[in-house]
């Protein structure tokens, strides 16, 4: 099967824009969080790529090409950052006591369950950048030698998981300030996070974007001094 | 045009990135050189806030779809975690919830005596 659908140029973009249309589909009968749009089209990808035998690498010779405009789409993530230009400076001191707040809890929580599981050092290194922007996470894991798929596999399922439980736990645990939420959603869970907080509201997703940088570049300086604990 | 002129100025902006990410040798990606120049540019005017506008927003409407692969790409993962699957998956799970509660509460905390502190002022 691999051998036929690798001449299509097309087949992984489009069962991939499929199977998320179908994910907004579901969203809207539903009204369910777990009806995760991203999720559900990344699961319909999974089964048809396993149904029919076909190799992640066929399928992401052509799905690579939505994933192209990814550098450019964060970097559009100033525009509506700088529309909420008065928000970001009036509540600078919270934005910045929440981003090393999220940073440090990040990776107290990774090295106290290294601890309980026992991991080696090279284990517990991985998991220390699992939060931040791929690009950056990567270089730091590589940096402290790390596993380095392994942490890019944590950091994808981070930000689906933060992607489908932000709305839940911001209204679980009351976080209604859209400032507090986006800066919760971005710290914890980059920019697939961020994609959630974009739909709550324009502050949300402005405030998540600044937060996949502010993080990111957080974690390169916190990263550096965790890595001694364990 | 109009659309035309706004990609070109954002994928000359991610060329920009890539070319600093090129000469500083940190591990930081050309998304993030070229958030902070975008920012700077419609700071400063250099950029109007029209000349970017209408694409950005387009862009990122679409952004989710991006991660799509690289979703799928976890096919291939599961199995060099082998031993590390429970931790992985506990690691993983309890971190992202325990650090959105934590960063939340916190940033809203310094919000609400912001706001005290005006309130205050008026008095």
């Amino acid at each position: 099967m691999s051998n036929t659908i690798n001449g299509f140029l097309f087949f992984g973009a489009v069962i991939s824009l499929l199977g998320y249309e179908l994910g907004i589909q579901l969203k809207r009968k539903f009204r369910s969080p777990l009806f995760n749009p991203l999720l559900i089209s990344i699961l319909v990808v999974m089964g048809l790529l396993s149904l029919f035998n076909i190799k992640y690498e066929v399928y992401n010779q052509s799905a690579k090409y939505i994933s192209y405009l990814l550098t450019p789409a964060t970097i559009c993530l100033a525009v509506p950052l700088y529309r909420q230009m008065e928000m970001l400076k009036k509540h600078s001191k919270a934005i910045v006591a929440g981003t090393i707040t999220g940073v440090v809890t990040t990776m107290a929580t990774v090295l106290l369950l290294a601890v309980i599981f026992g991991l080696n050092h090279q284990e517990y290194v991985t998991f220390l950048p699992k939060s931040i922007t791929t690009a950056i996470a990567m270089g730091i894991s590589e940096e402290m030698k790390g596993f380095v798929t392994i942490t890019v596999a944590s950091i994808i399922i981070t930000g689906i998981l933060g992607n489908i439980i932000a709305e839940t736990i911001c209204k679980v645990f009351h976080i209604t300030e859209p400032v507090a939420v986006g800066i919760a959603i971005g710290s914890s869970a980059h920019a697939i996070g961020t994609t959630k907080a974009l739909e709550l509201g324009e502050i949300e997703g402005a405030m998540s974007g600044l937060a996949i940088a502010t993080s990111g570049l957080c974690t390169v300086v916190f990263a550096s001094i965790f890595a001694n604990f364990h | 045009m109009k659309y035309l002129r706004q990609f070109s100025i954002i994928l000359f902006i991610s060329l920009i990135g890539e070319i600093i990410h090129l000469f500083i040798p940190l591990p930081i990606p050309a998304s993030i050189y070229g958030l902070l120049l975008m920012l700077m540019g419609l700071k400063t005017k250099l950029i109007p806030l029209n000349a970017v506008e209408d694409a950005s927003m387009f862009l990122i409407e679409i952004m989710p779809i991006m991660f799509i692969p690289a979703g799928v790409g976890l096919l291939d993962s599961w199995e060099i975690l082998g031993a590390m699957l429970i931790p992985f998956i506990v690691i993983t799970l309890l971190s992202t919830i325990v650090v959105m509660v934590a960063t939340g509460k916190v940033t809203q905390f310094f919000i609400q005596i912001d706001k005290k502190g005006k309130d205050d002022d008026h008095e």
